[in-house]
């Protein structure tokens, strides 16, 4: 009986060492998820004497607008690639979830021959590499004249796999043909069903992949940095690349702005909608 | 009835054709530009008009002889497969203690939020951040160091190329390990819970459990996450661009997508070796998850379905008998 007790008392005690060693970690990992944003955000408030004195700080500093001058100064206008950035990403994101769930429709709602075959095609383009098509996607545009415009950054978004394959996984289970026959009974378009009929039932899996997809265009590097070389035309990330260059060189309290300025907007909207960010991730996860 | 159903089915055609023309405008089309570049001499900005070359597969050679492009590629790898083994393993040691019935770990929204939050940020933005926290002479890092008095002198981290290699696969595993953890949590959470009863009952452990019922129920799981993994590891460009300047000391962060942008878009642009280039690395992606795929097959799981055929076949046979 006693000797029961005294491992059962011994096991709690490891129990809880084995508790307190789990939230050591999860503390160690939130750090250091945080402390490098933490240290930009503080940076950017701190003249560069400061940061060289010394680069680490929590405290900040009033050097804020000396810094944003410096900023604004040169080449970085973070007003005009925010706005660029916003418009492509706004424009690929309504594309992206509309003609998805379209897509989608097409592939839960009707029985056609090559629905199937259609579904696998979707599912093996998920694969290709971006790479294999930048280069001739480059050349095509600029025969065309497209580069330095936004179109080509937007329109390539109505044909997104994932988005097709994650929206046909929430249609089939949400998407009666109850619903269908009764729109048509009552003398409803197809077209027209799917405009006021699908695409509300669709509203949390739209709100979940409007915002993949609109991070996703927002952080999108390497296919804005080939199609657009007018200052005029940067986006957010080709901004934060200049940051790079030989210009802020010295200036480590304008380059911290710069940065802080462009992920700003995305921290704002991780905030608000981390609840379903999780939600997405896990489901995708699953479904993938 | 059937009448019907026949004249709906034109809808499908209908409605997937936007998609279908724009894959086909802004993907097929260029995939095929690509493949055709790679077997001409199409070189120079602003040039329009190409000739195939004699020998159709020059390029090929040329970028497979070229140590810059074995050198990336090696990169590349390497930088991986440092990214993703701590990557997977800390998400499913942190998966197993989230579901853990036994533990009950408090504040899991809070710390998914946390920890899936890089994941989100600018890839390039984090790049530069990086690139100036380990920043020579006077870096937030070198900073630390100096206070806790492990270093005497600044560092200059970059300037290492097993750093510079590390940083990148650290910033890689950084961004990622957030992502597969809730992946892996929510596949955990799709396991039937009454196999965990069953394993309690028999007086499993923890550790027991976790092996022998976690991790084959999430087979399907982890090959997905590693061929999705491997796909966009070997893709990296906006971290390994930006980190150093010309990518690292002895082109240390040179990774395979650096090497095209930098084959096609700067010096003396050689569209056609970059289209070569891309092309190999397109096969490399699909010969790996092709083997990844054949690899992780479930062999009792085919097993089983070709048992489960065996059985049906034998009923089908009885009732047709029993019918007579």
């Amino acid at each position: 009986m006693a000797e029961a007790k005294t491992v059962k008392k011994n096991r709690r005690s490891s129990s809880s060492f084995v508790k307190f060693l789990i939230y050591f970690l999860c503390i160690a990992l939130t750090i250091l998820s945080i402390m490098p944003f933490l240290i930009m955000v503080v940076n950017s408030t701190r003249s560069t004497t400061q940061i060289q004195a010394h680069a680490i700080s929590l405290i900040p500093s009033k050097y804020l607008l000396k810094n944003l001058a410096i900023l604004t100064g040169k080449s970085f206008n973070p007003l005009r690639g925010f706005l660029n950035s916003l418009l492509i990403s706004l424009g690929a994101t309504a594309c992206t979830i509309y003609f998805s769930t379209l897509t989608a429709f097409a592939l839960v709602a009707y029985d056609w021959k090559l629905r199937q075959p259609f579904f696998t095609f979707i599912m093996a383009i998920m694969m290709i590499p971006a790479q294999l098509v930048s280069i001739g996607f480059y050349q095509f545009m600029y025969k065309i004249h497209l580069t330095n415009n936004f179109l080509p950054l937007i329109l390539p978004a109505i044909a997104a796999p994932t988005c097709v394959f994650f929206m046909r996984q929430f249609m089939i289970p949400s998407l009666h043909v109850d619903i269908l026959n009764s729109a048509r009974i009552d003398g409803s378009g197809e077209f027209h069903t799917f405009n006021v009929i699908v695409l509300p039932i669709m509203k949390p899996a739209l709100a979940t992949q409007a915002i993949f997809s609109f991070v996703s265009s927002w952080n999108n590097l390497f296919l804005p940095m080939i199609l657009l070389t007018k200052q005029e035309k940067y986006t957010m990330p080709i901004m934060v690349s200049l940051l790079k260059g030989d210009i802020y060189k010295t200036e480590y309290g304008s380059i911290y702005l710069g940065l802080t300025l462009t992920v700003l907007p995305l921290f704002i909207v991780y905030f608000l909608l981390s609840k379903y960010i999780i939600a997405g991730v896990a489901l995708g996860g699953v479904k993938g | 009835m059937q009448k019907k159903r026949i004249s709906y089915a034109k809808f499908g055609y209908i409605f997937s054709l936007p998609f279908i023309i724009t894959f086909c405008v802004f993907t097929l089309y260029p995939i095929i530009y690509t493949i055709i570049i790679g077997f001409t001499d199409f070189k120079g900005l602003g040039a329009t008009n190409f000739h195939f070359l004699d020998d159709p597969l020059r390029n090929y050679k040329a970028i497979l002889s070229a140590p810059t492009f074995r050198l990336a590629l090696s990169n590349t790898f390497r930088i991986w497969i440092w990214n993703f083994i701590p990557q997977i393993l800390l998400a499913l040691i942190l998966a197993a203690l989230f579901t853990s019935v036994r533990h009950k770990i408090k504040g899991q929204g809070f710390f998914k939020v946390v920890f899936y939050m890089p994941n989100i940020i600018t890839a390039a933005t984090v790049a530069i951040l990086f690139g100036s926290l380990f920043g020579y002479p006077m870096g937030p890092m070198n900073d630390l160091l100096q206070s806790l008095g492990i270093t005497k002198a600044p560092v200059f981290f970059l300037q290492s190329k097993t750093i510079a290699r590390g940083v990148v696969a650290f910033i890689q595993f950084w961004m990622w390990y957030g992502y597969t953890m809730i992946v892996l949590v929510s596949g955990i959470l799709g396991i039937s819970p009454e196999i965990y009863e069953a394993a309690d009952i028999d007086g499993a452990t923890e550790i027991q459990k976790f092996f022998y019922i976690t991790i084959p129920n999430l087979r399907t799981i982890l090959i997905y996450t590693l061929v999705t993994s491997l796909i966009g590891g070997l893709q990296m460009f906006d971290i390994p661009q930006l980190l150093v300047a010309k990518s690292g000391p002895d082109n240390a962060t040179l990774t395979t997508s650096c090497f095209i942008y930098n084959q096609a878009f700067s010096g003396s642009y050689m569209y056609n070796r970059a289209s070569a280039a891309s092309m190999i690395m397109f096969l490399i992606i699909a010969v790996l998850s092709a083997f990844v795929f054949f690899l992780m097959q479930d062999k009792q799981e085919v097993k089983e379905r070709r048992q489960i055929k065996k059985v049906r076949k034998e009923q089908a046979k009885q009732i047709k008998e029993g019918g007579k």
